[in-house]
């Protein structure tokens, strides 16, 4: 019997299963992959470790955090680290995916996804959920330990109320990852991606140190931070963790999310975007 | 959306499996494709002959929409790639130059995978897959990560994911690429027995007349033009040419030896 008789002319368009089966399934191999890339998983958690190890506890007793919000008291500076390493993680991650498309798309398997079917923008939204999905698994490694390190939420109901900010977060950096991994050309390009966005991102932010101190030594380098997206992810993680939402980080991690997420569908849309002029 | 543009194409028995119609494509100021037409019947086999640099990888992007059709028009059982993309690429099955298997994944693994991107749910999949990798005689081989496979194995097993969703028409683009002479030999055999145990189309991008037969469909490419087309009776007749190796060495004035 011929696969012509097989299968008798589908219905055209997908039905919901179709796009459950289809979401489950980028998700699903984004986390198998993971799972084999173990160096990948050891050096996500090492790097925030290693901060939160040597670096937060050598400063512990040079920097002083005053009580700002969503602090009523005074914190050690390992807690107030805390969400910056955990928003380091889900930034990495989101370049990790980066690099990981543009891997993918240099050796052939992006065309895998990209052949399916289905419309464009939800396998590529597909791919961010995944990849957010992966990034919440190494942030909850992370706390795991950093629990043992006696750095936690003020209730246990903190490694809760933080996960809508995870998820949020976690989203943002993909989006992110996915823009940049539609123009960046060559995998050999991809040193700039850590220079240019990585660094900066993550210094030029309140993950280090509150902004009220940034502003007194330079105001202009405050508003660089207040600007920062990365700042805001930090913030809705830190006030998650305390049960509290910042609206305005909460608007500015959504808005970029929407805004990161729509350039790289039109960058990914083969009509539009960016592939097909760099091809040849 | 009129009620004619939901009708199935397929319903109109001239669809052809694959239509290229005037189709035109450049990079910057160098143009890889010039106006190029042809059409792939149902149930035939196509051979698509070109040298490197030829523009058959630039087509197969356009048919697979990996880049936008700016210029002119391709469908798939009638269904346009640009305006009902979905409808068409359900249909197509294809087997790209570069390898486009997850070496750290397992045979059966890279399967599902296909299988979720095309909504096939996992009880189906199962199914489909051992009947698939059965054809290509790879059933054996279900459990194995990928990076254990040969060339020839591997390629045996992009035939079958590009199967899995029951395609009507299939493309290949330069697919024995790499491999030894028996290697070659079993996977053209094994696409070709396809037409008549499946009924598809097939669509065979190659630089290598070796791989052409008499009773082959030819279309000749050559830097972005399509210089003739036919069955190989006919293009050797055009040409002058007792043998589809001169044929082609008359149409592009270069020896075909050079581009092995």
């Amino acid at each position: 019997m011929s696969l012509a008789e097989l299968s008798p002319t589908p219905a055209p368009g997908f039905t919901l299963t179709q796009y459950a089966i289809c979401l489950k399934g980028v998700v699903w191999r984004e986390a198998l992959r993971f799972l084999h890339q173990r160096e990948r998983f050891v050096s996500a958690l090492v790097r925030p470790l290693v901060w939160l190890f040597i670096f937060a506890a050598g400063f512990r007793s040079v920097l002083g955090v005053s009580i700002i919000p969503p602090y009523d008291t005074y914190v050690l500076y390992d807690v107030y680290i805390t969400p910056g390493l955990v928003a380091m993680i889900q930034l990495f991650n989101g370049m990790q995916s980066s690099l990981s498309m543009v891997y993918d798309r240099e050796m052939g398997n992006m065309r895998t996804l990209l052949v399916s079917p289905l419309p464009r923008w939800f396998l590529l939204t597909s791919k961010l959920v995944a990849g957010a999905s992966v990034s919440i698994l190494q942030v909850y490694a992370f706390l795991l330990i950093a629990y043992f390190w006696e750095i936690e939420p003020p209730t246990y109901w903190g490694y809760l109320t933080v996960l809508p900010a995870l998820i949020l977060s976690g989203l943002m950096f993909g989006a992110l990852g996915m823009l940049l991994s539609s123009l960046i050309r060559q995998l050999e390009n991809f040193a700039g991606v850590m220079n240019f966005v990585i660094f900066p991102m993550f210094f030029a932010s309140s993950a280090l140190y509150p902004l009220w101190r940034v502003q007194e030594g330079s105001p202009g380098l405050a508003l660089v931070c207040k600007l920062n997206p990365f700042t805001h992810a930090v913030e809705l993680i830190r006030f998650a963790f305390y049960g509290q939402i910042n609206a305005l980080s909460l608007a500015v991690v959504l808005g970029c999310t929407i805004v990161f997420l729509g350039a790289a569908i039109i960058a990914y849309d083969p009509s539009r975007g960016m592939l097909m002029r760099r091809e040849g | 959306m009129t009620a004619t543009e939901t009708k199935a194409p397929e319903q109109d028995a001239s669809a052809a499996a694959l239509e290229i119609s005037r189709v035109s494509h450049s990079y910057g100021k160098r143009k890889a494709l010039d106006d190029v037409s042809f059409s792939v019947r149902p149930s035939s086999f196509t051979v698509l002959l070109g040298l490197n640099g030829a523009g058959k990888s630039t087509l197969f992007s356009l048919i697979t929409r990996l880049f936008g059709v700016r210029t002119g028009a391709i469908s798939i059982f009638g269904w346009d790639v640009s305006r009902t993309p979905g409808e068409a690429l359900r249909r197509l099955g294809v087997v790209f130059q570069a390898r486009t298997l997850d070496l750290d994944l397992s045979v059966e693994q890279n399967l599902r995978y296909h299988a979720a991107l095309h909504g096939i749910g996992a009880a189906e999949t199962r199914a489909r897959s051992a009947d698939v990798l059965a054809k290509v005689d790879m059933l054996d081989r279900v459990n194995d990560k990928v990076r254990a496979l040969s060339g020839g194995q591997m390629r045996r097993v992009e035939i079958a994911r590009a199967l899995l969703h029951r395609p009507r028409m299939l493309l290949l683009d330069e697919a024995t690429v790499g491999l030894d002479v028996k290697a070659r030999s079993d996977i053209l055999t094994h696409v070709r027995s396809l037409i008549a145990t499946e009924g598809i189309g097939v669509l065979w991008a190659t630089h290598l007349i070796d791989e052409v037969r008499d009773g082959d469909d030819v279309v000749v490419l050559h830097r972005g033009k399509l210089l003739d087309k036919g069955d190989v009776a006919s293009v050797c007749a055009r040409a002058g040419a007792a043998t589809m190796g001169a044929a082609f060495n008359r149409l592009t004035g270069v020896d075909a030896a050079e581009g092995y």
